[in-house]
């Protein structure tokens, strides 16, 4: 055999024998890459793990403020973009180039509402003063008791929830803005003792959601890719190897997910 | 022979830049990587030649403190991340898997060269983090110093770290796909040459282990940057958690860092005895043993940090057996010798002056895997002396060793022999002079990373920098000589060494831009078939 | 052997002797394996040399007893490696009953030693000979650890726990301390000498009203030194611990504390937990991580408010409460 095949489809690589060998091939070098994603993601769960041996009582009170119907919501966003990637890979098979597009595009639209509920559980978090680290030094982490003591104290609105007394008055003073009770003016009511290692379980929350997070935006970005090389005429019927793998790798993303939501949200 | 200095090769088919830096040829790969740890390792080890300097004195002469603890990280991150990690595998292993698995390249070329690129970007972001101020952390950036104290670029030398993982995580994917998929046909698993299982059970460690860096690494940058921090105990945080994760990656990483070698080792002795390899399947199922149970020892490194006593039996225990698959690998490799042909080449005064050094490495961490013993020996000398053993006196000679034996394949030119065996006995005494009192010294208790020590001690390591600058002088023939070599006749011929191996018996030196001119076809009888008489048929007449 | 420069580090006491022992094994098996190897290297080199480029020697493929014979015979050797390392490590683990307690506090870059009569050090350490002395560790802020070559024990000193380890010197004499972990610019300056003296000379030297080479301030600079012990009762007494924690009968607000180190407590959520110088040290931080059955959640925390060698004062001196009460002592 010579370096030209001539009865190779353009897309086969020159020093492969065959398709089925790139086929192969490149198929074992996704797996491996899943199979890596997982330790990488590993890491993270084994922190998680340590910390909740040491800690149950901070992962039972930081989970509180969690809503679960909210993470319930994302997972089920997150299912149903995974069976968007699946008609998109079908309609691959069968040569549709439209199809591939129309069905990653909602795949694309999926996992822009996941990020949007995210971003407002985010910002819940900020309004609660929950943010560990110094990333918002004008509202550092203030931790004022979980959502149940703090619904029960008579406080239901999402702001800190908690009333002051002025040192000098006495008198309460009303709900105030984070960060203002760290002043000398002001003595927080209830005195909520921190669990410990509260702060490492959030931490740990804005570390495994945020790097998930990430993921899912780089898939947003090889979708876009895709969309394009499919809308250039790149696929046909036999060969659609970046629809296949993308898909792989949006289940990957989903299954991590899936063991997320209730480590965090449920238990 | 004559044609061979005017033939079409890897090297001279295409000589722009462009088709160098865009290249996705598997051999240029490999020459890029060459020169590029060729520089690292030359900036790691004037690191090492400053400090060994001012070690000769027992006060400090002439380094400040921050100056010599930041030569003492960079000495390490270099060396650690940007030689040895990718000595064997980026450069030989890139350079020969695909030939000696009788195909044209590796199964994802543009892979492999965005791996080049990721390597040397994470290269440009370390020597970043060291030329705008340093980093002293130590290579092993231990929390809360690092996360929390340290004054330095530690987020940038972190965040090299972690490009490089990938280059590393991709390399071995590349590998483990070509190895299986890309054989050819004819060439079955116990056909391979060892170099291959060696490489194979490399490239899984790389594959699994490193993202376990990675994230460790994001980690660490987090806690700095954000203050979003899990090892701070001001927030709760376990320090030593920190400790698990890295060492989680970083022991499996020693294997990454020795294993390639194993596997060079296993071709030279062959080839300069000219016989079949001895417990051919035992060496070859070693390498996976090694690799498997490589990744349930880490703890070893924690005996004394606050670590329960029940998980440090645990992984005394686990750290022996690790060493009994090295153990058969060193009987067989002089098994071998027995009833051989021996030939007293440069390779093989390397391979077996690397015998006999990482006999010694490999039996002194029998020391540091004792409980008792490791609690008096933790974090002195003698754990340096170890390491410098099995990485330096191992990985290096094996290095060394390959790079001598596959020199006129991939160059097409023989160097000359007599300044390379000097270099080789330079380098030999230097480094025995340079590495043994540092086991005196660890037993009495010289910590590591000491810049100023009790002056009962300066005598050793007097003798430890005159080791160093022996060392430095036989690299440095070793660099000249190999160097001089590239402006001779390319006349070394298809197979000097008269051996086995695909990329031996029907590649040119050097070889074609696609490996071979016509699909190899795989006719001996088991791997190291030395009495296959084809083998020794004058060139051009092989079947 | 006397190579006019020191090779090999004294031995300070009984343990450090076993552990030399055992490193003597280890030395004896590697050089066994060393020099076998090299010599057998050297011996076919010259024997099995190649005598012409003809040469076709006959291939080997192995010999599977061979393996099993190599395979068992090292780990065998290991496996005694393993038993006796283990063996020393473990007894070592435990300090005896009747040790002097020492704390240890390591900082960058020194080491803050307090004896129990409440002598403070710093970076030094002064023994007496014969007695069993642990050292209850912990640092202030980086990894450190705590090295004596010549008792042949380390262990690190990790911020946010303790740490323990414990030696007994045979005789009079004068030995490194280390500080082993990296910890930043002047690690290698963090180093001290440990003094073991006669008993008596120790009695006399611990006991001089001299508080050692620092100033660091204590409650009372003016008076007599105070042992580690009544120090953390002035540490008690002025945080005001007694109040709910002493004698205050039924209305008591918090779990009396007498004779309380050692027990198990029972939690409100019904597990036990015992009583010891980490569940103190928590409980005073972060009480209302364990709250104990029949009591309330109302102790604040305090976090930042005792620093490190006054927590371990304080956790001294709650040990060292007896079973009977203590109220009037305990009045502010």
């Amino acid at each position: 055999m010579s370096h030209e095949n001539t009865d190779a489809p353009p897309y086969q690589q020159h020093f492969f024998e065959n398709m089925q060998q790139q086929n192969q091939a490149t198929m074992f070098g996704i797996w491996l890459f899943m199979a890596q994603e997982i330790l990488f993601f590993g890491g993270l769960f084994g922190a998680y793990t340590w910390y909740r041996i040491n800690y149950p009582e901070a992962y039972e009170a930081g989970s509180s403020w969690l809503d679960p119907k909210l993470g319930l919501l994302n997972t089920v966003v997150l299912i149903a973009s995974s069976l968007t990637v699946v008609f998109s890979v079908h309609a691959a098979r069968q040569g549709r180039k439209n199809g591939i597009i129309l069905w990653l595009v909602a795949t694309l639209i999926l996992g822009g509402v996941f990020m949007g509920i995210k971003t407002v559980e985010y910002g819940a978090k900020y309004d609660h003063s929950l943010i560990p680290g110094k990333i918002f030094p004008e509202n550092p982490f203030n931790w004022h008791g979980t959502k149940e003591q703090v619904e029960a104290a008579g406080h239901a609105d999402h702001s800190t929830g908690l009333k002051y007394y002025d040192k000098a008055s006495e008198g309460t003073k009303g709900n105030i803005k984070p960060g203002a009770w760290a002043s000398d003016t002001y003595v927080k009511k209830t005195q909520v003792a921190e669990p410990k290692g509260i702060q490492i379980y959030y931490c740990l929350y804005f570390a495994m959601t945020g790097m998930h997070a990430l993921h899912m935006i780089i898939g947003a970005g090889i979708i876009i890719w895709i969309c394009i090389l499919a809308h250039r005429g790149r696929f046909n019927k036999e060969y659609y190897p970046h629809v296949e793998y993308f898909g792989l790798y949006w289940h990957f993303v989903d299954i991590v997910w899936i063991f997320l939501f209730p480590l965090l949200y449920l238990i | 022979m004559s044609e061979a200095v005017t033939a079409k090769n890897y090297l001279n088919h295409e000589s722009t830049i462009k088709s160098w830096l865009l290249t996705v040829d598997h051999k240029r790969i490999g020459v890029m990587y060459l020169i590029s740890i060729i520089v690292f390792f030359t900036i790691g080890s004037f690191a090492a030649a400053l400090f060994r300097l001012e070690l000769m004195t027992p006060d400090a002469n002439i380094l400040q403190h921050e100056t010599y603890n930041k030569l003492f990280t960079m000495h390490g991150v270099v060396m650690i991340f940007f030689f040895l990690v990718p000595s064997v595998p980026a450069v030989l292993g890139n350079f020969l898997l695909p030939l000696m698995l009788g195909t044209k390249d590796v199964a994802f070329p543009r892979l492999n060269l965005a791996s080049w690129y990721l390597f040397m970007t994470g290269g440009m972001l370390a020597l970043g983090a060291v030329i705008l101020g340093g980093i002293d952390t130590g290579w092993t950036f231990y929390t809360p110093y690092s996360s929390t104290y340290a004054n330095g670029n530690v987020i940038m030398a972190a965040f090299g770290v972690f490009v490089t993982g990938f280059s590393s995580i991709l390399t071995g994917l590349n590998f483990v796909v070509t190895i299986h998929k890309m054989r050819a046909p004819g060439l079955n698993w116990f056909k391979l040459p060892l170099f291959v299982w060696a490489q194979y059970a490399t490239s899984i460690i790389m594959v699994l282990g490193t993202p376990v860096i990675a994230i460790t690494m994001v980690l660490i940058i987090l806690e700095r940057g954000l203050g979003i921090g899990i090892f701070n105990p001001a927030l709760g945080g376990d320090p030593v958690l920190f400790q698990h994760l890295f060492w989680f990656y970083s022991h499996p990483a020693v294997y990454i860092m020795i294993l390639p070698g194993f596997g060079v080792i296993s071709e030279v002795i062959a080839c300069f005895s000219r016989k079949r390899i001895f417990g051919y399947e035992f060496i070859a199922l070693s390498s996976l043993a090694i690799a498997f149970i490589g990744f349930f020892v880490w703890g070893h490194h924690l005996f004394v940090s606050s670590q329960s006593i029940y998980a440090g039996m645990i992984f005394s225990i686990l750290s022996f057996t690790v060493g009994i698959p090295t153990a058969i690998k060193i009987f067989n490799w002089v098994a071998t010798l027995y009833g051989g042909s021996i030939k007293m080449t440069t390779p093989m005064i390397y391979a077996l002056g690397f015998i006999g050094l990482f006999l010694v490495g490999g039996l002194t961490g029998l020391y540091l895997a004792t409980l008792a013993i490791d609690v008096h020996l933790h974090d002195t000398y003698f754990v340096v002396a170890h390491f410098h053993y099995v990485m330096v006196g191992g990985m290096v000679f094996a290095w060394l060793c390959g790079l001598h034996f596959w020199w006129p394949k991939m160059f097409g030119v023989m160097y000359n022999e007599a300044a390379a065996k000097v270099a080789a006995i330079t380098i030999f005494i230097g480094f025995n002079l340079t590495f043994f009192p540092q086991f005196i010294l660890g037993y009495m208790g010289m910590p590591r990373r000491y810049h100023t020590y009790p002056e009962e001690w300066q005598v050793l390591h007097v003798l430890s920098t005159a080791g160093a600058t022996v060392l430095a002088f036989g690299f440095t023939v070793f660099f000249i000589t190999m160097f001089v070599s590239l402006f001779g006749k390319k006349d070394a011929g298809r197979n000097p060494w008269q051996a086995t191996g695909l990329e031996w018996t029907h590649a040119d030196s050097p070889p074609d831009p696609h490996n071979f001119l016509e699909d190899p076809k795989v006719t001996i009888r088991y791997a190291y078939d030395y009495e296959d008489e084809s083998l020794y048929a004058e060139e051009g007449k092989e079947g | 052997m006397n190579f006019g420069f020191p090779s090999f580090p004294e031995a300070a006491s009984e343990y450090a002797k076993q552990v030399d022992w055992l490193y003597a094994y280890l030395n004896i098996v590697t050089t066994f394996f060393t020099v076998g190897i090299i010599i057998a290297i050297i011996i076919f080199s010259i024997v099995f040399a190649r005598k012409s480029e003809e040469d076709r020697p006959k291939g080997i493929h192995g010999s599977v007893p061979l393996e099993i014979f190599w395979s068992v015979i090292p780990f065998l050797l290991c496996l005694v490696m393993f038993v006796w390392g283990t063996d020393l490590h473990f007894q070592n683990s435990k300090a005896p009953a009747d040790s002097m307690e020492f704390l240890v506090t390591g900082k960058q870059w020194m080491w803050k030693v307090q004896h129990p009569n409440g002598k403070r050090e710093i970076n030094d350490l002064h023994v007496p000979a014969g007695t069993p002395v642990k050292l209850t560790m912990t640092s202030e802020d980086v990894i450190h650890s705590y090295y004596i070559p010549s008792m042949r024990i380390k262990r690190d000193t990790v911020p946010g726990r303790y740490t323990e380890i414990w030696f007994e010197a045979i005789e009079p004499g004068t030995h490194h301390i280390l500080c082993t972990e990296f910890c930043g610019t002047e690690h290698s300056r963090m180093i001290g000498t440990l003094t073991v003296m006669a008993p008596a000379d120790y009695q006399e030297w611990a006991g001089s009203g001299a508080m050692g080479d620092i100033t660091v301030a204590s409650k009372d600079d003016s008076g007599p030194m105070l042992s580690v012990v009544e120090q953390g009762k002035a540490v008690f007494t002025e945080t005001g611990c007694a109040v709910c924690h002493i004698g205050g009968g039924p209305a008591q607000l918090g779990p009396s504390l007498e004779g309380v180190f050692g027990t198990e407590e029972e939690l409100i959520d019904g597990t036990k937990v015992l009583v010891d110088e980490d569940y103190i040290r928590e409980s005073i931080l972060n009480p209302a991580a364990k709250i104990v059955k029949g009591y309330q959640p109302v102790m604040p925390p305090y976090v930042g408010q005792i620093p490190e060698e006054k927590m371990m004062q304080l956790i001294a001196y709650i040990k060292s409460l007896a079973e009977e009460s203590t109220a009037n002592e305990g009045e502010i």
